[in-house]
């Protein structure tokens, strides 16, 4: 069953995606979330962020650049190369009144935290009966298309979807960036906070200064349309976009494209009323595709908008295939991208 | 433009570790010596602590109530076994021979303020930092009243954030990298707190143990590994659970002192984690304190110890029942005499009654509240 939310978002957030931008600064993705992490630091003396690298090297991609040198080592650790540790330090770190941002290097390396995650981070509320809490933030990159080959291209953020006391986010542009990781650590609960590697550098927008909050849960209407509606986040939200602009020039169709910046807890109420306005839907992830969000995201639109489909739901998701490989032919042939998911936007416009 | 959906080859899958024809092997019956604590011949860099003598200088009041906490936590478990047995509880996992081990280092922390980190052998140490009798008879009998999980966790899953129990799971280990947090929080926030993490040998082989005793001898953290070595991991004895005789040697691995000590002294393990504590709150580091301990039960009330340990092994080591020791010691310094036994013997009798009858009086969980408590309420 999908409730509407109290308030409605939509209209809210597109036009936060169409603000004017004059003098709202320009910032690439990691350079908002350096700048969000250090505002937070500076306002909230519980906030401690430790991870491999974090410290004196400012983290391998400079997201913690400079920490070192305002916060001192007592607030940015340079940590043992052990992730399990890392994780299970900040959940005590959690429990006795810190507010802990752990950083894992790559998402791919989390594997050895999963047990602290999983069974610790995500399940003290539950199991304590609320007696207990672990608000704390894991920041990890994730993501391909950056030639980093199976243990630096992962994106496994299902297995944490599916982990019933865990929050999920995956923001696609800077300003969200700001929004979604001030809500993260603000949260009461623990928040996985992934950011796609290949976006670091290469997207930027404006990024509006002072309290800009965007709360968990609520999804972006990244372009309106009227035709078909694209679901999907992090760097498949650019894909996307770009996928749409070329159908909708070839084809005239007005293309809605849903960035879902969120994960856990999903915006169903979005993502079912653009379905039932536009009628057709696609869903895209560069995960796998077994039993990935893109797998929820479609039985969701199966369950509560069936009646109002032209067409059956579609998926433009990685093959299941262990991960990126290497070789850029290779990679490409995995990754998935703005071509493939305009073949599967003109099947579908087309239907 | 259906999606075409192949028919699957069909036929078995063949695997050679899927016959199931391979024999399991197992070890042969251990039994272990029982002259004393065997401190191993081939390690060397644990302290071993000596046995304490006299009352090491504390008040007798103080040593009464060590006993009578030594006593209901064995009453209270004995008692978990019985509704167990009686079919009025569905699991039961206890901490018989451990107890003295736990009042010890219980009692050497700052119950006022220190944290705890126990696992499912710490019945006695959560008595000792403020969970009723009462509140573990409603944990065993799955009530809404137990103060840790309201039945939601099997039994001995001890918890309190009031009492600074800090709430655990059944996977062994995790608490530890906890326990260097809390310890670090304690450091950074200046509270002056120490943390105490309790785990048996078996848990030592997990690489959480080596994760957190690393990380909190870096930064010199105040916390106390605290081993509970009773030689079992379920069925597994030590000598297939490690190559050394003592889980305190790994301190060195570390940067921090191992101490041995004979965890059915209750007065010596009170030394060591005294010592400990005094070094934690000095800002001189962790210690990994290891008390040699026996458990007289089976791993819980689903486990039969006698397919992996002799009747005779069990019955040698209750010979040296840390009660039984605790209150000869008790006797011998002039703490304890008969009508003093007598009346904290009835005390806790009573105690021990008035719980279960309470417990079994009480609700059970309200069914529509299952789902509660998953993310903070708003």
């Amino acid at each position: 069953m999908v409730q509407a939310p109290e308030r409605s978002v939509t209209a809210q957030l597109t036009d936060d995606t169409r603000l004017d931008d004059g003098g709202m600064p320009q910032k690439s993705l990691v350079e908002a979330i350096h700048d969000t992490l250090l505002e937070e630091m500076r306002a909230d003396d519980r906030i401690v962020t430790l991870g491999e690298d974090v410290g004196r090297r400012g983290g391998v991609f400079r997201v913690t650049a400079g920490f070192l040198e305002e916060f001192g080592e007592d607030r940015v650790l340079d940590t043992p190369l052990a992730e399990s540790g890392i994780i299970g330090t900040a959940i005590g770190m959690a429990l006795n009144g810190l507010r802990p941002v752990a950083e894992i290097q790559f998402l791919d390396f989390i594997h050895p935290a999963m047990d602290q995650i999983m069974n610790e981070a995500a399940r003290i509320r539950y199991r304590s009966n609320n007696d207990f809490s672990c608000p704390m933030v894991i920041r990890a990159p994730f993501g391909g298309g950056v030639h980093g080959a199976l243990y630096h291209s992962q994106s496994i953020e299902a297995v944490f979807v599916h982990t019933p006391g865990l929050k999920v986010v995956a923001p696609a542009t800077p300003a969200d960036a700001k929004g979604l990781l001030r809500a993260a650590i603000r949260d009461e609960d623990p928040v996985l906070f992934l950011e796609h590697k290949k976006m670091y550098r290469l997207i930027k927008g404006p990024v509006p200064e002072g309290d800009h909050d965007v709360p968990l849960g609520q999804a972006r209407i990244a372009q309106d349309g009227t035709d078909a509606t694209i679901v999907t986040y992090g760097m498949m939200v650019h894909e996307a976009q770009k996928a749409a602009a070329e159908v909708a020039q070839e084809t005239g169709a007005s293309i809605e494209v849903i960035d879902l910046r969120s994960l856990k807890p999903l915006d169903e109420w979005t993502i079912v009323e653009s379905v039932k306005k536009t009628a057709k839907a696609l869903v895209v992830t560069e995960a796998n595709g077994l039993c990935s969000v893109a797998s929820e995201v479609a039985a969701l639109i199966g369950e509560a908008a069936f009646a109002y489909l032209d067409a059956p739901v579609m998926r433009v998701t990685a093959p299941d295939v262990p991960a990126t490989p290497y070789s850029p032919p290779l990679e490409q042939a995995f990754m998935v991208d703005a071509e493939k998911i305009g073949a599967a936007l003109r099947r579908l416009i087309a239907y | 433009m259906a999606t075409e959906i192949k028919r699957p080859s069909t036929g078995a899958i063949q695997g050679a570790f899927h016959d199931g024809t391979t024999p399991r092997t197992g070890p042969d019956s251990i039994h272990p010596p029982l002259d004393h604590v065997d401190v191993g011949a081939g390690t060397i860099s644990a302290t071993v602590a000596p046995p304490s003598v006299g009352d090491e200088g504390l008040p007798h009041e103080t040593l009464r109530e060590m006993y009578r906490l030594v006593a209901l936590a064995r009453a209270v478990d004995e008692r978990m076994w019985q509704v167990n047995r009686a079919g009025r509880a569905p699991f039961a996992v206890s901490g018989q021979g451990h107890e003295a081990a736990q009042i010890g280092a219980a009692f050497a922390l700052d119950r006022s303020k220190d944290i705890v980190l126990p696992y499912y052998r710490d019945l006695a140490l959560s008595l000792a930092f403020g969970l009723t009798a009462s509140d573990l008879m409603m944990s065993v009998l799955a009530k809404a009243g137990d103060p840790a999980s309201g039945a939601r966790q099997m039994p001995a899953h001890y918890g309190s954030a009031r009492l600074r129990i800090v709430t655990a799971s059944s996977p062994v280990s995790t608490q530890l990298p906890h326990a260097t947090g809390t310890a670090y929080a304690a450091k950074l926030r200046g509270t002056g707190q120490v943390s105490l993490a309790c785990f048996g040998e078996g848990g030592s082989s997990k690489g959480d143990f080596h994760e957190a005793c690393n990380f909190a001898g870096i930064h010199k953290l105040p916390v106390i590994f605290f081993c509970e070595n009773n030689r079992y991991a379920i069925s597994v004895p030590q000598n297939l659970q490690m190559a050394i005789d003592n889980v305190a040697d790994r301190a060195a691995g570390y940067g921090f002192p191992g101490v041995v000590v004979d965890g059915t002294d209750l007065l010596a393990v009170h030394q060591v984690v005294k010592a400990a504590a005094d070094r934690a709150r000095r800002g001189e580091g962790p210690t990994l304190v290891e008390a040699k301990v026996y458990r007289f039960t089976p791993h819980t009330s689903d486990d039969d110890d006698r397919t992996y340990r002799s009747p005779e092994e069990v019955k040698a080591w209750r010979a040296r029942d840390p009660l039984a020791l605790f209150e000869a010691r008790l006797r011998e310094v002039g703490a304890l005499d008969d009508e003093t036994l007598t009346e904290i013997k009835g005390r806790i009798k009573s105690e021990v009654n008035e719980a279960t009858e309470a417990a079994e009086q009480a609700p059970f969980p309200d069914p529509t509240t299952f789902d509660r408590h998953v993310y903070a309420e708003r």
